[in-house]
């Protein structure tokens, strides 16, 4: 019954996963969480500012939101950038009225472009993630080792260098990596990734150069794929919003805190006949008691996992 | 290439002999969890890419799928567990190696465990059939030996098939089960009551449905539904499956995943959508083996009859 093809031949078939990234671990056997003043959810926002390059190179996937038009899209180049001008202070406005501090992704070329929104968002002491160079620098085995290294050097460089904060965290533009990447982004102290979305809480992970801390960033809830990808109503946005925040809160009861992780888009979220869904949402999620609004950084630390 | 793969006869869904289920229930409701790993970075089989959206890795895909073993697979168990659901888990065999915890948690709640091949990364395509014989034996071989039970399903590993795919799990199957372990495959989706197959050893085997309709990832990922018009389209196809039960016993299959139907957003409208299938008197919760031997005991042979008397068609 041996065979030689390789389709049957399974290197990897063993107890845990089939990589070494991290240990193979269920939810439920794990200690119960505490988060800070007996809370049950830990609510962390994030919002992403994002630079799309009208002339777009790599068509490896389609980035969300990324141009699709023939050159010159003019339509949804301008439409990304209406969420830098327009949307991101509608946001601000309304995550400061519910008393949310989120975490701000950040290409390193936005910040390069939009100084006064890079001020802005400085002055206001919001923690900002490295989110890539752009929109059209993508993370994944297609491109050279040497060439997604200096992408990441020059994001985490630039973006200290221009906010003067420590930038300790990474979602990747697209949420894709190569095989290095993991690597390749502790070399460049960088502290914890949001691009797995394989765990409901903060988790440690492994790489040749040092241990990072995964931080999943739902997909699965963020705007760009409820609305853009599944083409669901903004009410229907909220409704699994909520639900997902009561669900969680419930589990809680009797498995220890949770983490309920809001991805938002400006140029999506911020339009006007959206942002009054956003407003309502995020006022009826930190109306529970149980719901603790904090950012990225602060969930890790309380998590309990080292970065 | 066939234009029809011969696998069974015109049958209408009319003037059938009335099957009847165990206590005169109406509707045989099952859940099919589908247990499955997607390797980091498979093989490329020539006829199916794994990882679509992107050269491997594919972080998005594979980490929303290892998040359903995580942390999806107990949050499934505990919502079938308040309806007193036994699962019949689509299984994918390498998980008992990986993820040995999920098959032990399976075991305590009396879960059928049927194939669902070696790997969900691996296909039935660009393989001989001494080859997937081969992947077949695998994945019999270690619900056997790890989950402690005769396979009697099977679903082919990301629906992939050959011509002979049903031919080869009947005469695995027989090989190790012998001539009268009931057998099924609820690889077809032509109809919602179970039909005799042909296969070309004459073993005796049945189809079993599961509906694609209903299935979460179809519906969530291909369909693009929200979670209420899941909710209520599981509920809308079992009050028609509910009714016409009454002339002659109806299959309800709703096959899920750890990884769609039991994420946070989504577990309410799945919750309450059992909560009203179970709150109806003539359901029989039963699974896949246990709907597959009541049809082979009591009701296959008259099906036989009543298809061979009919005009016939395919």
């Amino acid at each position: 019954m041996t065979t030689k093809n390789p389709l049957l031949q399974y290197a990897h078939r063993r107890y845990g996963m089939d990589h070494d990234r991290y240990e193979w671990s269920m939810l439920k056997d794990r200690p119960a969480i505490e988060w800070p003043a007996g809370k049950k959810v830990a609510l962390w926002v994030n919002v992403s500012l994002q630079f799309f390059p009208l002339a777009q190179t790599d068509k490896t996937f389609p980035v969300p939101g990324g141009m699709r038009m023939p050159y010159p899209d003019l339509r949804h180049f301008s439409l990304r950038d209406y969420g830098n001008r327009v949307g991101i202070y509608r946001i601000l406005k309304v995550l400061d009225a519910h008393g949310i501090k989120p975490t701000i992704a950040m290409n390193a070329d936005l910040a390069t472009r939009c100084p006064a929104l890079r001020q802005r968002i400085v002055d206001r002491g919001d923690e900002i993630i490295a989110h890539g160079l752009n929109m059209d620098a993508l993370h994944h085995s297609g491109i050279d080792p040497t060439l997604e290294s200096e992408r990441i050097k020059t994001t985490v460089d630039t973006l200290r260098d221009l906010t003067g904060q420590a930038i300790e965290g990474w979602l990747s533009p697209g949420k894709s990596q190569s095989f290095d990447t993991p690597d390749l982004l502790a070399e460049h102290g960088i502290g914890y990734q949001c691009d797995w979305v394989n765990d409901a809480l903060p988790y440690a992970f492994r790489t040749r150069n040092g241990p990072l801390v995964a931080m999943p960033l739902s997909t699965e809830l963020e705007d760009t794929h409820i609305l853009m990808n599944n083409l669901h109503s903004e009410d229907s946005y909220v409704e699994q919003v909520e639900d997902a925040c009561r669900f969680l809160l419930t589990e809680a009861e009797t498995q220890g805190g949770r983490m309920l992780a809001l991805s938002i888009h400006p140029w999506l979220m911020g339009q006007p006949h959206r942002i009054g869904k956003l407003d309502a949402l995020l006022g009826r999620l930190t109306d529970h008691e149980g719901v603790w609004s904090a950012t990225a950084s602060e969930i890790i630390a309380a998590s309990g996992v080292r970065v | 290439m066939k234009a029809d793969p011969q696998f069974y006869d015109y049958w209408a869904y009319e003037n059938r002999p009335r099957i009847q289920w165990p206590n005169g229930a109406k509707v045989a409701l099952w859940v099919a969890p589908n247990f499955e790993y997607y390797e980091f970075d498979p093989p490329k089989n020539p006829f199916r890419t794994p990882w679509k959206r992107t050269p491997n890795p594919d972080i998005a895909g594979y980490s929303i799928r290892d998040y359903g073993n995580r942390v999806g697979a107990e949050r499934q168990m505990a919502i079938l567990d308040r309806f007193g659901i036994r699962a019949s888990v689509s299984l994918s065999a390498a998980l008992c190696d990986h993820h040995p915890e999920i098959i032990e948690m399976c075991k305590a709640r009396d879960y059928e465990l049927f194939s669902h091949g070696v790997y969900n990364t691996r296909y039935n395509y660009a393989l001989s059939e001494q080859e997937e014989r081969t992947m077949l034996r695998d994945s019999i071989e270690a619900i056997l030996e790890k989950g402690g039970q005769a396979c009697s399903g099977y679903l082919a590993p990301a629906l992939s098939h050959s011509e002979h795919t049903l031919d080869l799990f009947a005469e695995v199957s027989t090989e190790f089960f012998g001539p009268d372990a009931p057998l099924y495959s609820c690889d077809l989706f032509h109809d919602d009551q179970p039909t005799p197959l042909r296969t070309r050893s004459g073993r005796r085997l049945v189809s079993i449905p599961y509906s694609l309709e209903l299935n979460d990832t179809i519906a969530y990922v291909v369909n693009k539904v929200t979670p209420r018009r899941y909710g209520q389209m599981l509920r809308d196809a079992f009050d028609v499956l509910y009714a016409e039960g009454a002339e002659s016993g109806t299959v309800m299959c709703i096959p899920t995943h750890n990884y769609q139907v039991t994420c946070p957003h989504r577990a309410a409208a799945f919750t309450e959508a059992l909560e009203y299938i179970t709150g109806h008197e003539d359901v029989w919760l039963a699974t896949g083996r246990e709907i597959a031997a009541h049809f082979l005991d009591h009701h296959y042979d008259e099906a036989q009859a009543a298809i061979a008397a009919g005009l016939g068609g395919t």
